[in-house]
């Protein structure tokens, strides 16, 4: 039992692992726009055995499987966000290589202009508070020291 | 016996380190020389010990030594020599020596050069350089040994992983870990300067080469990691927002963003607190890197929560350095003085502008190569962060910091002129208007958005970079006599910072170019059947098996005509190398000027024909000869005379020219 497991798995690694190409000539549609539309679909669909990879750049079994259906989907007339719809409703989120936004998602697609804001309104602060702190008025006993010291010029210049 | 005695090495120098972490600490608070002096000895020792170790491994793998457990797994006795040596480094044990080899390295260069840092300082900059050290040679030890041996030594190696059996990714990792822990420097400067309470511009100084030297091997190591991956992997891609690219992009930017920010505080004593922090984060990232690279968390958080040992470990690892030195921080940097006052609309401005920037397109990646992870590990959920997502978050933030780069350079210090930055960028501006408007025109007027506002983009920065060295040399308004002797004159890390600026233009180009007129062909062929794209014509002439040290290949042989003229043959192939039993496709590449054709070869059908994927990809080269320049200027600012006057003085430079200098 372990032994045909064992066998099993090592053919599973070896599809896997074994590159062709990513999209073959014989799955490519004739119809150039739809082709163009289906490579541009799968560009942002994720092929999910592999690591980050879209369908349109992996050589996995998977990934062909879906370049296909993605075309037969296309063929039949479908737009591209309802191929997409399929694809998620068949496959989960996971598919997606740029996610919707969605409240799982809000601190992913905020986080960005969140740091830019913030970054701003913190240069902001520190730059008014620091005008606060460093043109403070000058103190009693400063100002004493700036008038002795100007008199002292006055005189040395006068002598 | 010599991986035993490469291992005892490794235990020696783990000693070595924790003496180290303690004792001059404890020298600088009691202001006891003797103490302090004994970092400067153990650093070199510790470098000593880690370097015998590592050629200990290197020597295991040269020799074909498969009774160790790790070249057994990773090394086979017909592979070619150089692979035997780098496969030292291309498996996860030995990348961690390698690791713990260049960190002991940065701390011996800091002892050596260091003679003229302030006595206490050294000390403690030694002192958490070692901390750092000892903690990667308890991981080693305790987790990653890569000097285990087998009981039963087996005949045969398992072979490497035929995609690591190249050049590029023989270089990229050393290069890569030069930068990432070249910045530990920085981060042992800034713990040190927190324990000190005290900084200065000269700190600034001090750390300077260490960061640009770090950050050149960055970049390099970047680029050639990209474009390993864009000739090996086979579908002509560059950059593939891979979580694994991410973590060495991350450092980089955060590098990028201190480098500035520390001209800032060596020049006008201002963004102390700032530079400090950056320097904690820049070096927090490679950590972070180093974690998600090496714990297995990628593939999965699952198989991560398996195999916990390693993954664990640099998580410890991690929280220590990087939560201790924020509450070190936290604690400490309100005791340090800010320093200069500086208008919005100066040079200091605009490095606070870069940063701004910088630090949010790197916040951007941290969240989108983490995020997935983050929700998986809480609510099981599963979503992919790919390409398409960084493409559109990366390009609004990066705009308006290549917009603002020319002006930076332009601006005055404390408070500069806008408009007249702006009026010297006028020729830029018009250059780039002019080639918005041809690219426009040329694409047939229906696509204003990347290709155009691209071109338009490379173009500006590019000229601006130009602009900024004629404005400071006096170019096209004074006599070329008087030009040549101000260029003369002009401090080195002026050109330098011009350039790396020009690099960034280069590099734009070449990604607009490749990405907007890049063509492609997928076509299955027959022998003497042809292809054609862009003016040339390719001739299926055949196939040829061959016979390579460790593989067997089938190569396909192409003629090539441009234009109908022969310009040569390509012969993309596919390996098998027997051990493994993995088959690998190398691409064949043309390189035409700074542009390439790119051709890869796919499965062989029933019928005799092969399929094949074509392409041209203009200015493509570009793109790393792009990073080679921003390099270049790193170099070049890194000779210039001011960061050798008390400052640790960079290696290779001649004690000659340094000695005038130093002696002030």
């Amino acid at each position: 039992m372990s032994a045909v497991r064992a066998v099993l798995f090592a053919a599973l690694v070896a599809l896997n692992i074994v590159p062709a190409l990513a999209v073959q000539p014989d799955e490519m549609l004739k119809d150039p726009v739809l082709e163009e539309r289906a490579r541009h679909l799968s560009r942002e669909l994720r092929c999910m055995v592999c690591q980050n990879q879209s369908i349109d750049d992996s050589d996995a079994p998977l990934a062909r499987d879906l370049r296909l259906l993605v075309r037969e989907r296309l063929t039949a007339g479908d737009s591209d966000t309802k191929v997409v719809d399929f694809l998620v409703s068949r496959y989960g989120e996971f598919v997606l290589l740029k996610p919707r936004f969605e409240w799982r998602t809000v601190l992913l697609w905020g986080f960005p202009p969140a740091v830019v804001l913030v970054g701003v309104l913190l240069l902001w602060i520190t730059a008014r508070r620091r005008a606060v702190e460093d043109s403070p008025a000058l103190t009693s006993a400063e100002r004493n020291r700036l008038a002795t010291l100007v008199e002292g010029q006055n005189r040395d210049g006068s002598a | 016996m010599i991986p035993e005695l490469g291992h005892y090495a490794l235990v020696l120098a783990l000693a070595l380190a924790l003496v180290q972490s303690i004792a001059p600490i404890i020298g600088a608070r009691k202001n006891d020389p003797a103490l302090m002096r004994l970092a400067s000895s153990t650093a070199p020792m510790q470098f000593a010990f880690t370097a015998f170790s590592f050629a200990a491994l290197t020597a295991c793998y040269v020799l074909s030594d498969f009774s160790v457990a790790n070249v057994y797994q990773n090394s086979h006795s017909l592979m070619p020599l150089i692979y035997k040596f780098t496969s030292t480094w291309g498996n996860h044990e030995g990348s961690m020596l390698l690791w713990v080899f260049i960190l002991s390295l940065y701390g011996a260069l800091v002892a050596l050069f260091g003679a003229n840092l302030p006595a206490a300082l050294k000390a403690n900059v030694l002192a958490v350089q070692s901390w750092i050290a000892s903690a990667f040679y308890l991981f080693i030890l305790l987790t990653s040994n890569p000097f285990l041996r087998l009981a039963n030594a087996p005949f045969e190696g398992q072979d490497l992983n035929p995609i690591l059996q190249d050049v590029g990714l023989a270089i990229h990792p050393p290069l890569l870990y030069l930068g990432y822990v070249g910045f530990s420097i920085a981060f042992s400067f800034a713990v040190a300067a927190l324990i000190e309470g005290r900084i200065d511009a000269a700190w600034a100084r001090w750390v300077r080469p260490w960061t640009l030297s770090a950050w050149m091997a960055l970049t390099v190591g970047i680029a050639m990691g990209s474009y390993w991956a864009y000739y090996e992997l086979g579908w002509g891609g560059w950059w593939f927002w891979d979580p694994v690219e991410n973590a060495s992009l991350m450092p980089w930017l955060a590098g990028t963003a201190l480098l500035h920010s520390a001209v800032v505080m060596e020049k006008r004593n201002a963004l102390k607190v700032w530079t400090i922090l950056l320097a904690i984060l820049a070096f927090s990232l490679s950590l972070i890197g180093t974690f998600l690279v090496r714990s297995g968390v990628l593939t999965s958080v699952h198989t991560f929560a398996n195999d916990p040992a390693r993954g664990i470990f640099i998580l410890g690892i991690l929280i220590l350095f990087i939560g201790g030195s924020l509450m070190i921080f936290a604690w400490r940097a309100p005791l340090l003085k800010q320093g200069g006052l500086f208008a919005p609309i100066s040079r200091e401005g605009a490095l606070v502008f870069n940063n701004l920037f910088l630090v949010s397109a790197c916040a951007t990646v941290f969240i989108g190569t983490l995020y997935p992870l983050a929700l998986e590990a809480l609510t099981d959920e599963k979503i992919s962060v790919g390409a398409p997502f960084f493409n559109l978050t990366f390009g609004p933030l990066f705009t308006p910091l290549l917009l603002a780069m020319p002006f930076g350079p332009l601006l005055a210090w404390k408070r500069g002129d806008l408009l007249g930055a702006a009026q010297r960028l006028m020729v830029a501006a018009a250059l780039a208007v002019v080639g918005i408007a041809v690219v426009y025109v040329a694409e047939g007027g229906h696509d204003l958005t990347l290709a155009p506002f691209g071109i338009g983009l490379a173009l500006y920065v590019m000229t601006g970079a130009v602009i900024d060295l004629a404005e400071r040399t006096g170019l096209f308004r004074l006599p070329m006599r008087v030009v040549r002797s101000r260029a003369n004159g002009l401090p080195r890390s002026a050109w330098g910072t011009a350039l790396a600026h020009l690099g960034i233009g280069v590099t734009l180009l070449g990604i607009v170019c490749e990405t907007h007129w890049g063509a492609e062909r997928i076509v299955a062929l027959k022998p003497s059947q042809t292809v054609s794209i862009h003016h040339y014509e390719l001739t299926f002439d055949g196939v040829i098996p061959r016979e390579g040290p460790n593989y067997r290949e089938l190569a396909a042989r192409f003629s090539v005509r441009h234009g109908g003229v022969f310009v040569g043959t390509m012969e993309p192939s596919k390996r098998t190398y027997g051990s493994r039993g993995t088959t690998t496709t190398e691409a064949a590449l043309m390189t035409r000027g700074v542009s390439q054709l790119y051709l890869s070869l796919g499965e062989p059908n029933a019928d005799g024909s092969v399929a094949v994927r074509l392409y041209h990809k203009p200015l493509v080269l570009l793109i790393w000869l792009g990073a080679v320049v921003m390099m270049f200027g790193g170099a070049l600012s890194l000779t210039d005379r001011r960061l050798r006057v008390g400052a640790p003085q960079p290696p290779r430079k001649s004690p000659a020219a340094a000695m005038p200098v130093a002696a002030k």
